[in-house]
């Protein structure tokens, strides 16, 4: 029950392997960031463009009380009711019975924060560039695409990192109701009192968080204008009236 | 067709929630009651350990970009990660709810040093100076000053954290923790062999009701405390 045997589970090549009885680390990490690249992937391609056309043509702002609502459900709730509603339609093995009712909650959540930035950070870029960007000549699309979501970048990555995290953390929780995953080590190591193996489950899935969104700040940083990133740095200085306002808002959207 | 199977099944309909809420009445109520004591208390040791360090961040500009990564890291660790990690960490049982407890305020601080540290930095330039000229030192200006300008920013964000922790707490149900999330846990057992509802819909109408009840409490209370936003009649 020491720590030793924490670190001797973990780093034990046999753990790592697939044996007969059970699946082994590499598996199950290569399953966890499989779920949850598809349902990241869905997202992006519904949130996106409609937070994309949205935000371009100002309609529909309910959409940020919307995020506040999701974030309400207790995404474990969702999990096995999605489960209970959709395992009974399954027949046959395989993984689909714990699969899908899974993807369907991830997309679920990953959406209204991927929505709302992508929304908010359109929303915020400034009427000066805009109007500029029109007196140049140009259409609608090429606004959105040559200077609306450029300056949206840095908002749009804020959401789809929180978006990350949210269903990395939630993959884990989906092995409660059966899913592979880097959560099947932390439960079935609950199940078996092997405590060895439930905090090395725990270990590798904050470590699989950790690199995802370092790897995402990086992408981040390389991806964005370095006029837009100065942009940011600049209403970081002095504040001005209705700082707090602005603040606010900006705290409603981003810190979901 | 989905939906109407479940409507129509009559004894584990979702809408048996309830008739199973009568009838588990005093469960019911204890866990909602401790899922709710959950949710408040790490928001309030959270917050009381990210205003000293929102305002060291703020006062020492250095120390604004480490502090809000490290903090920020904090963010990146799933919640039950850190419910399974930290009962090693601290000598704790595994079910002992200090641990959720711990894990939230963890949370709570990760998002807040950031929010109270722009919260103070949303104070205008002339307020502050106005304040020093008038004689406020620096602990009285803080207290007197920023702080009530810098409340709705802080209320923004403790909406934020307290809304996400009465999700997260339900997860600490599946390792065992008594609370709301037990109904989730218990309509999964209950529906091995046919699917069984209401504890499932009761479960998450009262965890969106608690998040919404909590977060009325926060919009309310910043209200009450920052009388002049109405007064100049700007919302």
């Amino acid at each position: 029950m020491s720590d030793s045997n924490t670190w001797s589970w973990l780093f034990d090549g046999a753990n790592w392997r697939n044996t007969y009885g059970q699946t082994g680390i590499a598996t199950q990490l290569a399953n966890h960031v499989e779920y949850s690249a598809i349902a990241l992937g869905i997202a992006v391609a519904i949130g996106l463009p409609l937070g994309l056309v949205i935000g371009h043509t100002c309609r529909a702002a309910f959409l940020v009380s919307v995020v506040n609502g999701v974030r309400a459900l207790p995404s474990i709730g969702l999990l096995v009711l999605f489960y209970v509603i959709l395992a009974p339609h399954f027949h046959g093995r395989g993984n689909g019975v714990f699969l899908i009712p899974t993807e369907i909650v991830l997309i679920l959540l990953a959406i209204p924060p991927i929505l709302a930035n992508t929304y908010a950070g359109v929303q915020n870029v400034g009427d000066a560039a805009r109007d500029a960007a029109r007196g140049m000549g140009m259409t609608g699309g090429q606004v959105l695409w040559k200077v609306e979501f450029p300056n949206a970048l840095p908002l749009i990555f804020s959401g789809f990192r929180s978006a990350t995290l949210q269903v990395i953390s939630t993959a884990t929780v989906a092995a409660y109701v059966g899913l592979g995953g880097l959560g099947r080590f932390v439960y079935d190591g609950l199940a078996s009192h092997d405590f060895p193996q439930v905090v090395s489950g725990a270990i590798l899935v904050a470590v699989l968080a950790l690199v995802a969104d370092l790897a995402l700040a990086l992408v981040q940083r390389y991806a964005t204008s370095r006029g837009v990133t100065g942009r940011f740095a600049r209403t970081r200085g002095a504040a001005t009236p209705g700082a707090v306002d602005g603040a606010v808002e900006q705290l409603e959207v981003a810190t979901t | 067709m989905i939906l109407a199977d479940t409507l129509t099944a009559s004894d584990s309909s979702p809408l048996q929630l309830f008739s199973y809420f009568s009838h588990h009445r005093h469960q019911v109520l204890s866990w909602t009651w401790s899922h709710a004591w959950l949710s408040v208390v790490p928001v309030v040791v959270g917050l009381a350990v990210s205003l000293p360090l929102g305002w060291i961040a703020r006062r020492y500009k250095w120390t604004y970009p480490p502090m809000v990564s490290l903090t920020g890291l904090l963010y990146t660790i799933p919640s039950i990660a850190l419910f399974v990690i930290l009962p090693r960490l601290l000598g704790t049982q595994i079910l002992d709810p200090i641990n959720v407890v711990i894990a939230l305020a963890i949370y709570t601080v990760a998002l807040m040093v950031r929010v109270v540290a722009d919260g103070l930095g949303a104070v205008p330039e002339d307020v502050a100076q106005a304040a020093t000229a008038m004689g406020y030192t620096t602990v009285g200006r803080l207290v007197k000053v920023d702080l009530p300008i810098a409340l709705p920013v802080i209320a923004a964000g403790l909406r934020v954290a307290t809304v996400s922790n009465v999700s997260m707490v339900a997860v600490a149900a599946t390792v065992g923790v008594p609370e709301l999330g037990q109904l989730f846990t218990n309509g999964f057992q209950l529906s091995a062999g046919s699917p069984y509802y209401p504890p499932i819909a009761l479960g998450i109408v009262l965890c969106v009701v608690l998040a919404l009840v909590l977060d009325a409490l926060i919009v309310l209370l910043n209200r009450l405390l920052t009388p002049w936003r109405r007064a100049a009649g700007a919302r």
